[in-house]
């Protein structure tokens, strides 16, 4: 019964990310497509910490690390991008 | 218009430590483990990139007053000199060994020489992509 719990979310998590990349090639605006891209790591993060129960090992613990440690900084990385138009400053303006 | 971070500032100052922790543990479980000293240096790179995204260049080059560049013709040299090293012990270039030592808090613990290597491997890593990420990041 778990296992077929498991594997259902796996496809629907499948789906999901089906669904936010149909959202990043048609998306209206700059902002709907770093919120999909956002979207693909919480999937990506979840997808692999659903692996693991399923496969009854501890081995890709550090891969959900890593993978969640990159989502964020390429969130904080878009976002800056779309607010000031670069990504590192030079001088902060005080 | 001063833009308000301050929910990024004070959020930053925290994650930085958890990625340098991360770190840390890649960097020392690479001998049976995955991880090592090329996957603990680009998170160590990563959590650099992420104070140099919160904050500005000149904030984070006067906090930590070294220049990367120089951190990567460092970690070269360790990683080369470690190489080298074993030519006057009688051996072929770049070969390793261990051995078992008893510390005082840790008890028997094993040490090897690739840690040096990797240690070598590390600094070149994070020198080389910051450096890289700096040069194509920043704003003319």
């Amino acid at each position: 019964m778990i296992e077929l719990m498991l594997s259902a979310a796996l496809v629907m998590f499948g789906l999901a990310g089906a669904i936010a990349l149909i959202r990043i090639i048609i998306g209206p605006s700059l902002p709907d497509r770093i919120i999909a891209l956002d979207m693909i790591g919480v999937i990506l993060v979840s997808v692999v910490a659903v692996i693991s129960v399923i496969l009854n090992t501890r081995a890709f613990l550090e891969v959900i690390l890593i993978l969640a440690i990159l989502a964020f900084i390429s969130t904080i990385a878009f976002s800056r991008y779309i607010e000031r138009g670069a990504i590192i400053e030079r001088k902060r303006d005080r | 218009m001063k833009i308000n971070d301050v929910i990024l500032h004070a959020v930053t100052k925290i994650v930085v430590f958890i990625i340098f922790t991360m770190a840390v543990y890649l960097f020392l479980s690479g001998h049976h483990n995955p991880g090592g000293g090329f996957v603990g240096g680009l998170v160590l790179a990563s959590a650099f990139v992420l104070l140099f995204l919160a904050f500005d260049m000149e904030t984070v080059r006067h906090a930590i007053p070294f220049d990367f560049k120089y951190v990567a013709a460092l970690g070269a040299f360790i990683a080369v000199a470690s190489g080298v090293g074993s030519v006057f012990f009688d051996a072929p270039i770049l070969s390793m060994t261990h051995g078992y030592f008893v510390l005082p808090i840790f008890g028997e613990t094993e040490l090897a020489t690739v840690t040096l290597f990797e240690l070598g491997v590390a600094l070149a890593v994070v020198g080389v992509v910051v450096t890289i990420i700096l040069s194509i990041g920043e704003d003319i």
